[in-house]
């Protein structure tokens, strides 16, 4: 695997805010890698940074060994795709996808094959004719790809380019950016606050908040062995249940007076504490079973009948649990009221830092 | 980039210059008057000419007119297109564009035609007849700012909405227009109302030819009789015009907005 | 049987709502009580448009195919071809033209430099509301004004005499002149351009400016190819505008030159005024023709707006 993009030491404030806090990051050639966080925590101003729209406070940029910090955007080879789309509105189809390449100076018959190429690449062959505002918003965005890609960049940058689009489109053009960028091995850098889409598409996540890097994984990774609270709690569904602390001795935790055993204690506990254990919706299971250490009583609130997956919102008093189990045809989930018992393997707890 | 930073502020710098020296330039000129040194004699001299404050008076009065006349036009028509009847939508739109069009010289002339003593309504017969035709030609010619301001604070206020809201809970389209509309486009109208003010206080062509004592033809027979005075005139014309759009930014300060705001 | 067809009939039958006591008998008549009410609302206002803006310029273009006994004729436009005639309505388009392009040109620099040339941001705001004043501010008092500043005892042509030893006058130039009207023009059709094309820059998202230069586009080269194209229709469009603007306006001509520089609207302030022409119907067709040209000017201007719009929708 070879280096492509080095990120180092990079710090982006604006005025007395700092909005990127020194963030390292490396890429390898060929990764698609997804920055993902909340609004305001600095993953669009990476990106922008490393397209060449904000200069880095301090800090270096660093594409197949050669340092771009203070290159100007226009000479940075790097396709990007926005959220607005940003077709231009007095250009058909064609010309805006063979836009990069008339700037380049290319001859025109090879840019008018690039073009056909490109628009059987995403999916639309035979528009070239057509103009931005007769196109659906998902027809844009493919044709914003394909003008991107069509230069043939170093590097590809998309900026939440779903999160305008109707739900279902998101779905599918998601599969279909992977798969292009797949065909063509190209490095590519996206950002999104949609953590289903990083999980599902990228071959790398970096979970940002508030200007700095949480963790850097792949999805499942990320997902099962989250490094910091932040982290389980912005990727997917995290369950908490309140304990207190019974001995650092036995490592052994009170959940609503039934003692329990863990494998380890976070450092700092101590006897009579409260600790909160978090874990997964689909690492419990009501009823019993074998492996399971711990039972607890509960009481369905509500039964989500979501398809395939039956998701559960169980009460023990205090807590409430949402637990994930598969439809079963056979057996019909569990009313409102119902008590249930409740089977946790202790393994299977997280134990977070802060 | 620093080089387009350079180029904008020396346009910018042309652009003052030439907008800021020939008010300068007037100003100065007004304090001309007294030979030798600067004084504001000028100025004297026209706040204690008896015409100007006829004329002034005169002129505030038929624009106050021209308002009030303008409100009553515009305001039910904005409100009904805008509810019950938008295909008449384009009509109204066309109307406004007409004044614009329709230069004002062409306007007073069709006046003085179809309106003199020997028509339908004689209203150049008689002086107030005359004046009355005068309210009516700065109505038209304030209509395309009225409406457009009326419109826009209706649109703003989302007016359907509210006027949804108000029948559900029981008002009659009486009390709508009265307590719930009104209040709210007070802005938006005031706003049209120093526009309105705006062109009577300076306007020439129609006075002059329609032979009222307005502010205009009096400006013009100052300019063609003095020398000093109409510097100090055109100042005070300016920090007029000045005051009445200063105005209309404040009030869109003011100005209610219940459109949602999206996230 | 009865009983089914009594409740596909029971479901036609018109409800009567008790609470309100007002039975709705009939929903064509509501629908037409609503809509009068809507039309009575709006009947002043078109009322006005026809007795004070359709009817007497309609009468007067009338007119213009009216001979003094009352006869239909075209001899008055006709005579609209005689040389001081057709020189006063070439001096109106020159004027016009000459304005309104230059007008559009600087208007368009400066709201650029102003929109896009990262100034500080107070600047913009108060540019964009001195044109809005500005843009009022013509008529007589602009025309002292300017003769306080460009006239023979104006300030910059003493400045000029002074300091630089540089006679204007001498050199060739006067105000009262189409050069001199035509700079007094430019100072509310710029501010008017501004106004007018302010709205247009913002549209130029900055999105399309940092996707061009992704492409490797320079500023030029954006400005070239995207820039300028999406605003141009709307600067045509404008240019037609201000034409018309500066076509129809007369104190301000009027206050500068009195009646030396013979544009229409000034002749035909002097007919109205003293009938010099001695023929209405010739006035009627002065007038016709301002219309026409006026009129032509402002539909290219809507044209050409709307269709700019569905661009950028």
């Amino acid at each position: 695997m070879t280096e492509f993009l080095r990120i180092e030491n990079l710090v982006k404030s604006f005025g007395a805010t700092t909005v990127v806090k020194s963030v390292n990051l490396s890429f390898n050639a060929g990764e698609f890698v997804t920055l993902l966080g909340p609004s305001g925590c600095g993953k669009t101003t990476i990106l922008r940074m490393v397209a060449g729209f904000e200069r880095p406070t301090s800090g270096s940029i660093t594409v197949e060994g050669r340092d771009i910090t203070d290159l100007a955007p226009n000479q940075r080879q790097i396709g990007m795709v926005f959220q607005a789309y940003a077709l231009f509105p007095n250009m058909n189809v064609g010309d805006n996808i063979g836009f990069g390449l008339k700037i380049a100076g290319k001859s025109r018959d090879e840019i008018k094959s690039r073009t056909e190429e490109m628009l059987k690449l995403i999916g639309l062959p035979g528009y070239e004719k057509r103009y931005p505002y007769e196109m659906s918003g998902g027809q844009q965005q493919r044709v914003a790809l394909a003008r991107a890609i069509a230069p043939r960049p170093r590097m590809l940058l998309l900026d939440e380019p779903l999160s305008a689009l109707d739900a279902k489109i998101r779905v599918s053009l998601r599969e279909e950016i992977r798969a292009i960028q797949r065909e063509l091995g190209i490095t590519t850098l996206f950002v999104t606050h949609d953590q289903e889409e990083a999980l599902s598409i990228s071959d790398r996540v970096v979970v940002m908040n508030a200007g700095n890097v949480e963790q850097v994984g792949e999805p499942f990774e990320i997902y099962n062995k989250p490094a910091t609270r932040f982290v389980a709690q912005f990727v997917g569904t995290l369950n908490t249940i309140e304990a207190t602390v019974a001995s650092t001795a036995d490592n052994t935790v009170s959940i609503d007076g039934q003692i329990v055993k863990l494998s380890a204690l976070p450092a700092g506990a101590s006897n009579g504490n409260p600790i909160a254990l978090t874990l997964r919706p689909e690492v419990m299971t009501v009823g019993t079973r074998p492996d399971a250490d711990i039972t607890l009583n509960g009481t369905v609130e509500e039964a989500h009948f979501l398809g395939s997956v039956i998701r559960l919102s169980i009460s023990l008093g205090r807590t409430v649990l949402n637990i994930d189990t598969f439809n079963d045809q056979r057996t019909a989930p569990p009313a409102r009221g119902d008590h249930v018992k409740i089977s946790i393997a202790s393994k299977d707890l997280l134990i977070l830092g802060a | 980039m620093k080089r387009s930073k350079l180029w904008a502020w020396i346009t910018f710098g042309v652009a003052v210059a030439y907008f800021l020296v020939p008010l300068l330039a007037t100003f100065e000129f007004s304090l001309r008057i007294r030979r030798g040194t600067y004084s504001l004699d000028a100025y004297a001299s026209v706040f204690s000419d008896p015409r100007f404050q006829a004329t002034f008076g005169y002129s505030l009065l038929v624009g106050l007119f021209a308002i009030i006349v303008g409100i009553f036009i515009v305001v039910p028509a904005a409100y009904f297109v805008r509810l019950r009847a938008p295909h008449l939508r384009p009509l109204i739109e066309f109307v406004t564009l007409l004044p614009l069009i329709i230069p004002p010289i062409i306007l007073v002339f069709g006046y003085i035609r179809l309106y003199n003593t020997s028509s339908i309504l004689p209203l150049t017969g008689s002086t107030f007849g005359t004046d009355i035709l005068l309210v009516l030609a700065y109505v038209a010619l304030a209509l395309p700012y009225m409406y457009r301001a009326v419109d826009t604070g209706l649109r703003t206020i989302d007016v359907q909405t509210l006027t949804e809201a108000a029948t559900i809970l029981g008002a009659n389209q009486m009390v709508i227009l009265a307590r719930v509309i009104f209040p709210n486009i007070i802005v938006a109208v005031l706003s049209g109302a120093f526009l309105t003010l705006a062109i009577v206080i300076g306007e020439f062509t129609i006075a002059s030819l329609l032979n009222r004592p307005a502010f205009g033809p009096y400006l013009q027979n100052v300019g063609a009789n003095r020398a000093f005075e109409p510097a100090a005139l055109a100042v005070i014309s300016f920090v007029i015009t000045w005051g009445a759009m200063g105005m209309i930014q404040l009030l869109s300060r003011f100005a209610p907005k219940t459109a949602a705001l999206t996230d | 049987m009865t009983d089914t067809s009594s409740l596909v009939t029971g479901s036609a039958a018109p409800v009567s709502t008790g609470a309100t006591g007002s039975p709705r008998r009939n929903p064509l008549a509501n629908f037409a009580r609503s809509q009068l009410g809507a039309y009575l609302g709006v009947a002043p206002f078109l009322i006005f448009a026809v007795l004070f803006l359709l009817v007497p310029t309609l009468t007067l273009v009338a007119g213009a195919f009216v001979d003094d006994a009352g006869h239909f004729t075209f001899q008055n436009i006709l005579d609209l071809g005689t040389p001081a005639i057709l020189n006063s309505y070439w001096i109106s388009i020159r004027v016009s033209a000459a304005s309104a392009i230059l007008g559009a040109v600087f208007g368009l620099i400066i709201a650029l430099a102003v929109i896009r040339g990262r100034l500080p941001e107070g600047i913009r705001a108060a540019v964009l509301t001195f044109s809005g004043v500005a843009s009022n501010f013509a008529g007589i008092p602009l025309a002292f004004a300017f003769l306080s500043t460009l006239g023979r005892l104006g300030l910059v042509t003493v400045i000029l005499k002074t300091v630089f030893d540089f006679d204007m006058y001498k050199a060739g130039f006067n105000l009262l002149s189409f050069s001199g009207l035509t700079l007094t023009y430019l100072y509310f059709q710029i501010p008017l351009m501004i106004l007018i094309i302010a709205p247009a820059i913002d549209g130029l998202k900055k999105e399309w400016s940092e996707a061009a230069s992704t492409l490797g586009a320079t500023k030029t080269q954006f400005w070239r190819y995207i820039g300028l194209p999406v605003l141009w229709p709307n600067l045509l469009g404008t240019v037609s505008l201000l034409f018309a603007n500066a076509f129809g306006a007369i104190a301000t001509a009027y206050a500068l030159t009195g009646s030396s520089l013979n544009i229409v609207p000034i002749l035909l302030y002097a007919q109205i005024r003293g009938d010099v022409l001695h023929n209405p119907g010739l006035g009627a067709a002065l007038a016709l023709g301002m219309i026409v040209i006026t009129a032509f000017a402002n539909v290219i201007y809507l044209v050409i707006r709307s269709r700019a719009e569905r661009w950028l929708k």
